[in-house]
């Protein structure tokens, strides 16, 4: 029994600029979301900015540290790979690829997880047996050896890469395709644990005993009893996760199971100038810190979004 | 000769709460003495700042708390001033403090025997044997039998009353100068209470320790202290010996709470309950004037509205009080005279319950035999229109299994239960028609968890109302939105808030109003009260019993308080350990002759009122688990009036002393009528009156 | 607890079941494409062919499955495709590699983030530990080969200290271990840092800690005696888990620094299309991935006396 009571409650109405103006409590949670909006207005406008083209590639100019003179005018502002090709560039339309995908990823991933999630928490008994059956089975499976089957065995190469290619997909699209189903096997399990431990808790509620009194059916007591009020520990792990996924992709990038070449993937403009030892520094600099930084603004977004909702 | 230094001395004490908010001001302008033995309690509702106090005389108050003014004087040193090392030494030798929650204040991964021995230990230096010894003495102190295997215990393998029993002894193990007691009974039951109680009584005289005892319960109050301060919104508002304040009290609201009790004297017709209006103000909302002001009917400009200091009623006495006009309110003239209300006449037969019988399956593992609990077993009553009927018992007696079955969240293992003629004893709610869904509601506990913090008040009203099949279009339900929110006297904007904006009490008014909204002919109550605060509490069972005359509903009431039960029911039904011990009348079941448990509840309920002298029966041992009941008669292993083996062999039978009203107890005919009545008022030998049926 | 064990057991075996049937299924319509890799991509077809019948890849899959699972229980884990070699032998060395490194970044991670951890969570909002948490965040939020590639950049390029490959090409080098195990601590401990941190935080706001404390005792002693015993259960439950992980996850790290590991095999075996290869290294994952939960399920039930005496 808490013997005072904060400020009364503002009846905050749930706008996004008040969400936002929320956000200002907690220094963390700005400095994420502009890292993340750092990235997110790249991705949005790179076609607008004066950049050179990624894909060219020039002879006379391999490895090029930072800050080094163009043939043309101007700079390579952050030096060039092993082809020639400007780093600054690459990085910034490789953006869309990492973010559009992770994002996909996360959101197709958590949808799963959480349908998984909620029915195998509120429904119990046999769905729950077997949802968590499936799910240990994908948990047991060593994550990496998951991604690399999956997209090495569905690649563009594959039986099922040739016809979705039939049907008019570009490698690309197909790689995505694979890369998204991968993660979410490895990941909707993940999720689908949390969201039905959040479950568990939240029936034994009255409001759930009273929707149940009422007459409703588990669809509704599902989907608008349980799932909004989970919300917060949810909103937090997505964003972890969005990170997590971000990492998995570039890291298959690194091993050479992401998107095929040419396009600029942050993962693979690492692993491709791996072997030329010390005069590769500069190029594989860059895109790991362009990696780090999305990362870490997430991080900080959801360790802010956090303390925040502890406050509240 | 000079007087002996008081232990405790707080003088004008201000405490606040730095937040990133701003700073809350908690506690102000508090003053207290207490001198050696004296027991003062400290009473108020939540927010008073009660707890407060309590942690700030151990100059605990976390991070954010601070004493801003006054000082606290312990044994003549000002406290302020200690070292944190002259504080380590203090607590738990010289001031020791017991909680609310035995479990969470017991370290839960270590044993009694070393969370005992490590105080004296600590503080005496004394070594390991030694300490065990004192401890065992100390758990003998407390009435606790079987020392060795409680020292070898974890805290959750004890029972909620023995948890209390050890923390008490924990604190009283180097013997204190002052114990501090912050509702220590309040998460215990009643019966278990009320053996705690008469112990920290009997120990507080005994070693001659000054006690200060907080709590919201002003009839534990009465029996346990000598002195009280009343307090409000973090100010103390009367102070005095418990004679003073009961019998002579001057501040309106120390009156107005003392009319919001249900003592043995009230009743719901002749003398209603009165609650404070209002509520209570936020700690940055406070009048500048007396703080009461705004909710007191005495109220008056010009002397009310200034800041208040506390007064001496008389030059002579400790009698203070915070009021300006304390001299001139007259309490026997108020100046809106009490209403009473009309009595209600019952009807036919709405509910019927037939024998039913609960039992739930423990699953035990391989080999093992199978477990089962006897959640509820024989259970008949029955119910009329308008009719209140009151479950009464205590944790672990079935009356929430009663609930479940008949909302139809469980099915009875065997059993009928009727309902305007349609029997759904097995009837799960998912396969009953709306119909019947719309005349059965439930009024929920926890008024905290009731409402769904997602969605707006107004749009789980109407979605209820939707699904009760009571209103389809959007203008139906907002229209009758409208109207419930007018029926449990909630504006009608509260549609658009959200839970986290309302109070406790406004959200049980939504859970009331969502009950009633498809009109429903049984309302099962289910602990709708219990977690209110006591001024609250009053309002909320006023309504129940308005909604109840205007719609001529029969409300299934599930409680463990025993006064508001007394206060709101016709007919009582007694559950221990789900079988039903007693059911009859209010009238019948709470005079003699009584079951024993019936007597020993009513006995343990403390009564805030000095002129009803009470008998005391306190209960040995523990409320014996559902899952292990005792043979024979379940109550035997407690019963102060046990007979000898037949109680224990032998279900006992189920006599009729008169029309509706069943005992089940061996006792025979002669020896129930020789039973005295558990209440008297002083001076009167005879009964209390109850109303009288029409 | 018996019991457990055997659900447990039974539960092992149906997933090890599922999965390994799910990879033969997978990797068998991509055999022809397997025969290429062995015998080079200029093979001519009939050659490809005649390797996979003589082989045994062309006999019905349920007949070659259950060869398999023959083999499997009797210690005849059949031949790797990729290097001509019985699976068996090729693998234990590389479990043999894994293990070393999995046990120095287990060893290092759990201390670093038991001790960071606590004293985070003991001074909740202090300077400490907001340094503290900032470094954590910081650093889980660095992929393993950006942080490798930033200790190599430092250590290989700029100050040539350490080796740059780690494929232990004389024979067991600590210097070759340092790079990949500084990598997986810097990556790991961050995780674990935090999660202790809020254990510890959450005992520290309990009633019990406040009881301790308003009974007088010396804050060391309310410390580790009252406090960590009930902070560090969660924890430790948790790091038990991370077995899993540095057995299989660490393939990003293991292909950097070209070390021999587990991970790497079976990421060399995924690429290649080696059914056994990848059959036996899947099994002996799922192995240990349930046998590190079982521990840190039964550790969870023995710590917690709530739970261990009912």
């Amino acid at each position: 029994m808490t013997d005072f009571t904060l400020t009364a409650r503002p009846s905050r109405a749930r706008k996004l600029l008040s969400a936002i103006g929320l956000l200002r409590e907690s220094p963390i949670a700005i400095i994420g979301l502009c890292l993340v909006l750092f990235w997110v207005l790249i991705a949005i406008f790179v076609g607008f900015l004066p950049l050179r083209d990624p894909l060219a590639q020039s002879a006379g100019d391999l490895l090029k540290p930072f800050f080094t003179p163009a043939p043309g005018g101007g700079y390579y502002w952050l030096g060039t790979d092993d082809r020639g090709r400007d780093i600054l560039s690459r990085l910034f339309f490789g953006t869309r690829l990492v973010l559009f995908w992770s994002s996909l990823a996360t959101i197709i991933a958590y949808s799963v997880g959480m349908l998984m999630g909620v029915t195998a928490g509120y429904r119990g008994g046999w769905w729950d047996e077997g949802l968590s059956f499936v799910g240990n089975v994908f948990l047991a499976f060593p994550q990496m050896v998951l991604f690399i089957v999956i997209l090495s065995q569905l690649g563009p190469d594959s039986p099922a890469g040739h016809w979705l290619s039939g049907k008019g997909f570009s490698a690309t699209w197909v790689k995505g395709v694979t890369i998204v189903l991968a993660v979410t096997f490895a990941t909707a399990p993940q999720v689908a644990r949390i969201v039905r431990g959040l479950v568990l808790d939240l029936k034994t509620r009255d409001y759930v005993s009273a929707a149940e009194v009422r007459g409703e059916g588990p669809l509704y007591i599902m989907l608008v009893e349980l799932l909004p009020n989970a919300r917060g520990p949810l909103i937090v792990d997505a964003c972890l996760r969005l990170g997590y996924v971000t990492i998995a992709i570039a890291a298959l990038g690194f091993l050479g199971l992401g998107l095929p070449p040419p396009d600029p993937d942050w993962g693979k403009m690492i692993s491709e100038v791996r072997g030329f030892g010390a005069m590769a520094a500069n190029a594989m600099i860059w895109p790991a810190i362009a990696i780090s930084s999305l990362v870490l603004g997430l991080n900080l977004l959801a360790d802010g979004l956090r303390e925040i909702a502890l406050r509240d | 000769m000079q007087a002996p230094t008081p232990i405790l001395e707080c003088r004008n004490v201000s405490i606040s709460y730095f937040t990133r908010a701003g700073e809350v001001p908690a506690v102000y302008d508090f003053s207290l003495t207490v001198n050696a033995g004296e027991a003062v309690g400290i009473v108020g509702e939540s927010g008073c700042g009660k707890s407060t106090v309590a942690l700030a005389i151990m100059q605990y108050m976390g991070r954010n708390g601070a004493i801003t003014q006054g000082e606290i004087k312990f044994l003549g040193r000002d406290m302020r001033k200690m070292s944190e090392e002259e504080l380590r030494e203090i607590r738990g030798s010289q001031i020791a403090m017991v909680y609310q929650e035995p479990m969470a204040s017991l370290n839960p991964a270590m044993l009694i025997r070393d969370q005992l021995i490590e105080v004296p230990m600590v503080h005496e230096g004394i070594d390991a044997k030694a300490a065990e010894a004192r401890a065992v003495e100390m758990l003998d102190a407390v009435r606790l039998p079987d020392p060795q295997r409680i020292l070898n215990s974890y805290p959750h393998q004890l029972s909620g009353g023995q948890q209390q029993r050890v923390v008490i002894a924990m604190a009283l193990l180097s013997k204190p100068k002052l114990l501090l007691l912050d509702e220590p009974t309040t998460a215990l039951d009643v019966t278990v209470e009320a053996g705690v109680v008469e112990l920290i009584r009997e120990l507080a005289h005994k070693t001659g320790t000054a006690m200060i005892y907080i709590s919201h319960n002003l009839g534990l109050i009465l029996e346990t202290c000598d002195r009280i301060c009343v307090m409000y919104s973090g100010q103390s508002v009367e102070l005095g010996t418990v004679d003073e304040v009961f019998n002579h009290m001057r501040h309106p609201y120390t009156h107005g709470l003392l009319q919001t009790l249900p003592l043995p004297t009230a009743d719901r017709f002749s003398r209603p309950l009165v609650p404070i209006r209002g509520q209570l103000p936020l700690p940055r909302e406070r009048p500048t004037g007396c703080t009461f002001g705004p909710r007191c009917d005495y109220f008056k400009a010009g002397s009310c509205d200034q800041p208040q200091a506390m007064l001496k009623v008389q030059s002579t006495t400790s009698h203070q009080v915070r009021c300006a006009r304390f001299e001139t309110i007259k309490w026997l003239e108020p100046p809106k005279p009490v209403e009473t209300k009309p009595s209600v006449e019952t009807g036919k037969v709405v509910l019927e319950v037939k024998d039913l019988r609960k039992y739930y399956n423990l699953s035990s593992g391989f080999g093992k035999p199978k477990r089962v609990v006897k959640a509820n077993e024989k259970i008949d009553f029955v119910a009329h229109e308008s009719e209140t009927v009151a479950i009464v018992g205590e944790s672990g007696c079935g009356k929430s299994t009663v609930a479940r079955v008949l909302m139809g969240l469980d099915t009875a293992t065997s059993g009928e239960v009727f309902i305007n003629g349609n029997e759904i004893a097995k009837l799960p709610v998912k396969k009953r028609p709306a119909g019947l869904i719309a005349n059965l509601q439930l009024v929920f506990q926890n008024p905290f968890e009731t409402l769904n913090p997602s969605h707006t008040v107004g749009a789980q009203i109407g979605r209820t109302l939707k699904k009760l099949g009571v209103a389809k279009t959007q203008d139906e339900i907002e229209q009758r939105t409208g109207e419930l929110l007018d029926l449990v006297k909630l504006p009608r904007e509260f549609a658009n808030r959200k839970p986290r904006q309302l109070s406790g009490g406004q959200k049980q008014r939504i859970g009331i109003a969502r009950a009633f909204g498809g009109k429903a002919a049984v309302v099962v109550a289910d602990e709708p009260v219990s977690a209110l605060d006591v001024s609250v509490q009053a309002a909320i069972t006023g309504l129940l019993t308005d909604i109840q005359r205007q719609h001529k509903t029969t409300i299934i009431f599930i409680s463990h308080d025993l006064s508001v039960v007394r206060y709101l029911a016709d007919r009582v039904v007694v559950m221990y350990l789900g079988q039903v011990m007693e059911q009859g009348t209010a009238q019948q079941v709470f005079a003699p002759p009584y079951h024993p448990y019936t007597e020993a509840l009513l006995s343990a309920v403390p009564i805030a009122d000095t002129s009803v002298v009470k008998k005391r029966i306190v209960l040995q041992g523990e409320l014996p688990s559902p899952i292990t009941p005792p043979t024979g008669c379940p109550f035997h292993t407690r019963c102060p009036r046990k007979i000898g083996p037949i109680c224990e062999q032998q279900m006992p039978p189920v006599q009729v002393l008169g029309p509706g009203h069943t005992i089940m107890c061996h006792l025979s005919r002669a020896e129930l009528a020789k039973m005295e009545p558990v209440f008297a008022l002083k001076g009167k030998p005879a009964l209390i009156e109850t109303r009288e049926k029409k | 607890m018996i019991t457990i064990a055997a659900r447990r057991l039974l539960s092992m075996a149906l997933i090890m079941l599922v999965i390994s049937v799910l990879l033969f299924v997978f990797f068998e319509g991509d055999k022809l494409n397997l025969a290429a890799r062995v015998l080079g991509p200029y093979s001519p077809m009939e050659g490809r062919l005649s390797w996979l019948e003589h082989n045994g890849y062309n006999r019905p899959l349920v007949t070659r499955y259950f060869s398999w699972l023959f083999g499997f229980f009797t210690g005849d884990w059949k031949t790797s495709a990729q290097f001509s070699a019985p699976v068996y032998t090729f693998l234990l060395p590389r479990l043999k590699n894994t293990a070393i490194l999995g046990s120095c970044v287990f060893v290092l991670t759990v201390i670093i983030s038991l001790v960071l951890g606590v004293l985070a969570g003991i001074s909740e909002s202090s300077r400490r530990d907001r340094t503290i948490t900032v470094l954590s965040v910081l650093t889980t939020s660095v992929p393993e080969f950006a942080s490798a590639t930033f200790l190599v950049a430092i250590f290989v390029f700029w100050l040539d200290w350490l080796p740059g490959s780690s494929s232990f090409s004389n024979g067991f080098s600590w210097q070759e271990l340092i790079l990949p195990v500084a990598t997986l601590v810097i990556y790991n401990f961050g995780y674990y840092t935090r999660m202790t941190r809020a254990s510890m935080a959450e005992v520290m706001s309990s009633q019990y800690i406040r009881t301790a404390i308003l009974k007088g005792l010396p804050y060391r002693q309310v410390i580790m005696r009252h406090a960590l015993r009930n902070a560090l259960i969660a924890p430790f439950t948790v790091m038990i888990l991370q077995l899993n992980y540095l057995l299989s996850g660490v393939v990003v790290t293991e292909v950097f620094f070209a070390y021999d590991g587990y991970g790497k095999a079976l990421y060399d075996a995924a690429m290649f299309g080696d059914v056994y290869l990848i059959l036996a290294g899947a099994m002996i994952a799922v192995v240990v991935a349930v046998v590190s939960q079982f521990i840190s399920d039964v550790g969870y039930t023995r710590l917690n006396p709530r739970i261990r005496f009912q």
